[in-house]
Formats: C-alpha cells, structure tokens, sequence
C-alpha cells in the first residue's frame, strides 16, 4: 500500500498508543514509551512487521506508546496506515 | 450459562485488556454506540487483534455491530465473522426483515471464511416501539435468533416516555419481549441499569428481571456484574427445596402415588420442572453439583 497522506490513530490514553504515519521513501520508525528501554525494540519490530504484512515501503511512523499491549499497537499501525493508504 | 453479559466499548484498549475479568458470563464487544463514526475503522480493527490476541477463553463473546441500513455494518460483518463470536447483535430491529438480512450476511460469510454454517447465532436488541410489537415475528424469524434483547434508553425515547429507575414505563415491552421470546424457544435479556452508583437500585432492577422470567441482564458497568450473576442464580434455598421436590416425586413414585404433596403443598408438573431447571443451573455453576 502506498502512503500518500498524513493520517493518525489510536489515543494518548493508558494502554493505548498514538501512531502518525506520513509519506517517505523508506520506513522509518520513531518511538517514545514509557518502557522504552525494555520494549522499544519489541514496539519498531511489531511496527515493521505490521508494514510488511500491509506491503508499506515507505513511510514515516511515530509511536507514542503509553503502555499499549502488541495487539493495540499494531491495531493503531495498521489503522493508521489504511488512512493514509491511496482509497480502493 | 448466560446470565450477565458486559458492554466493552471496541476502541478502548484499556477496558478491552480487562474485558474477562469482572466475571461476566458473556461480554458485547461494542462497535456501534460507543465508537464515534470516525473512528469505526479503528474499532473494528482493535476489536479484531483483542479477540484473536487476547482469546477471552471461558467468556462468551457477542459482537455488536451498526445497523444494515449503514455502510459501517458490511464491514462489521466481513470482521466479525472470521472471530467466530457466539452471538452477533444486530441493533434497532424493528421487524423480521432486519433478521433475514442478518441471517443471509451470516451464510455467504461463514461459507467464504470456512467457519461452520450456522455456528453464529443472532441476538436483535428491540428498542424502538416497532420492534417490540414485532418481538415474536423477529424471535421467529430464523433459527439463527438465540435470544431477544431488550434496549429501553432507545425505546424510552421512541415511546416519548420518561426513562425511570422503577422502569414503569418499560413494563409492557418487558412483557412483551419475555412472552415473544419464551413462546418462540428462546432466551430473554433484559436492559442494563444505568446508574453505575446506586447499587441497592440495581439489586432491584435485577431482581425484577428475573422474576418477570428473563434469562439474564446487560451491565454497561463492571460494578454491576455480581449483583446480576446473583440474582439470576439460584438460592442455597432454591436448590435445597430443588433437592427435596425431586426426592419426594422419587418417593412417590417408589410407593405408586399419584399425587405428592411437599411440606404440605401439592407438587404438580410446573413445580418439578422448575426444580430441575433450578438443578441443572445449579450444576452449571458447580454448586453442589
């Protein structure tokens, strides 16, 4: 899927996650977690993985994680994507 | 066993991590009121990894989905179904056409899902003045239709009633939909209580619920989950006096009598099929089993 617009999902409520995705040549992925240390690896390869499955190559995603179990992380990744992913 | 089902709003992470905890016997997971239509897209997704993550193993999962006439509810359905939930809950059904759409969504998507036909059952929340008059027609309509539903926020406005905590205003629909459900073979759930802090109130409400005959109740709150598995549950003395019903029928019948009588009181059929009703409940709980 192509990203051909700035889109957001998810909230900055406890156990959720705000995820921005934008337009890039590549993937790139920044993060800010409470559990950075222990998780921030973990968080960038189940966003990465979430792109894979949803054949992104380039985009730009920020995750503001606020203590989101994997599945609600890569449900705002793949939210945020179909958003900003071309329509049909 | 289905005696509280609990309202989960689908795109809170929060309370959907919890969603098994409180101890409901089933949870709804709710797309339709309590997600805002922009962010349905979200919901359904959340909702989809929570299930398949999470498992909720033990609790019976209902998915409540928006109403056929939107563009939300085809991609409810394309969602919902693969999860394989025990129940889909269809909303404002004011008649039985609602259900026959539902039912034919249900065939084409657990053909093309592989999920076993006919393994979804339906449960219509009523709660507009229509449906309510059509309550037997809708709990007819398919045997996809496990039990009726009933919504009296919606309704109370729809009959321009003034929503009560006695609930005298939703008397006849409570009649109305237990007697349309008990005639048509299938369950009855009453609306939830939603006060989330007058717990003597809703020990009230439960308990009419249940002596009106219905089944169960829906809680919007956590709060509200032992008060209902309480009520619809049956008493220590309920199964004790259960216990000797069934004994004394056995007695007779080892002395050929034709008639039985308990503590002085005739025990006729209903007062036996009662009994059983009481101990297989009870043996469903593990209470004395």
């Amino acid at each position: 899927m192509n990203i051909v617009r700035p889109a957001a999902a998810g909230t900055l409520e406890s156990s959720d996650a705000l995820v921005t995705v934008e337009p890039a040549p590549q993937v790139k992925i920044a993060v800010s977690s409470p559990v950075q240390k222990q998780f921030g690896e973990a968080i960038k390869r189940a966003v990465r993985e979430t792109l894979q499955e949803l054949n992104v190559n380039g985009a730009a995603v920020t995750v503001q994680d606020r203590g989101a179990l994997e599945c609600t992380l890569r449900a705002r990744v793949e939210t945020a994507v179909r958003r900003a992913g071309e329509v049909g | 066993m289905r005696r509280s089902m609990l309202f989960i709003p689908g795109n809170s992470p929060a309370m959907l991590l919890n969603a098994d905890v409180h101890g409901a016997d089933a949870i709804i997971l709710d797309l339709e009121d309590a997600v805002s239509p922009s962010e349905k897209d979200a919901a359904r997704v959340l909702v989809r990894n929570a299930v398949r993550a999470l498992g909720y193993a033990g609790t019976e999962i209902i998915i409540r989905v928006n109403p056929v006439d939107t563009a939300f509810c085809r991609e409810d359905m394309e969602t919902v179904v693969p999860l394989r939930p025990s129940l889909v809950m269809p909303t404002k059904v004011a008649d039985e056409n609602t259900v026959l759409a539902f039912a034919k969504m249900l065939d084409e998507l657990e053909a093309k899902h592989g999920v076993p036909a006919g393994s979804i059952g339906l449960i219509p929340l009523l709660e507009t003045a229509e449906g309510i008059e059509n309550a037997y027609r809708i709990a007819k309509a398919s045997p996809r239709v496990k039990a009726l539903f009933l919504g009296a926020e919606d309704l109370s406005a729809d009959l321009r009633a003034r929503r009560t905590k006695e609930g005298r205003e939703i008397a006849y629909s409570r009649g109305r939909i237990l007697h349309a459900a008990r005639a048509a073979g299938v369950d009855a759930y009453d609306t939830p209580f939603t006060d989330v802090n007058d717990d003597e109130g809703m020990e009230a409400d439960a308990a009419l619920a249940r002596d009106l005959g219905f089944t169960g109740k829906a809680a919007i709150s956590p709060r509200h989950i032992e008060a209902i598995n309480r009520a619809f549950s049956p008493s220590e003395k309920e199964i004790e006096y259960a216990r000797e019903v069934l004994e004394a029928i056995e007695e007779g019948r080892r002395q050929g009598k034709g008639a039985v009588s308990l503590h002085g009181k005739m025990i006729d059929k209903p007062i036996v099929d009662r009994a059983k009703r009481v101990l297989e409940m009870a043996e469903a709980l593990g209470v004395r089993a």
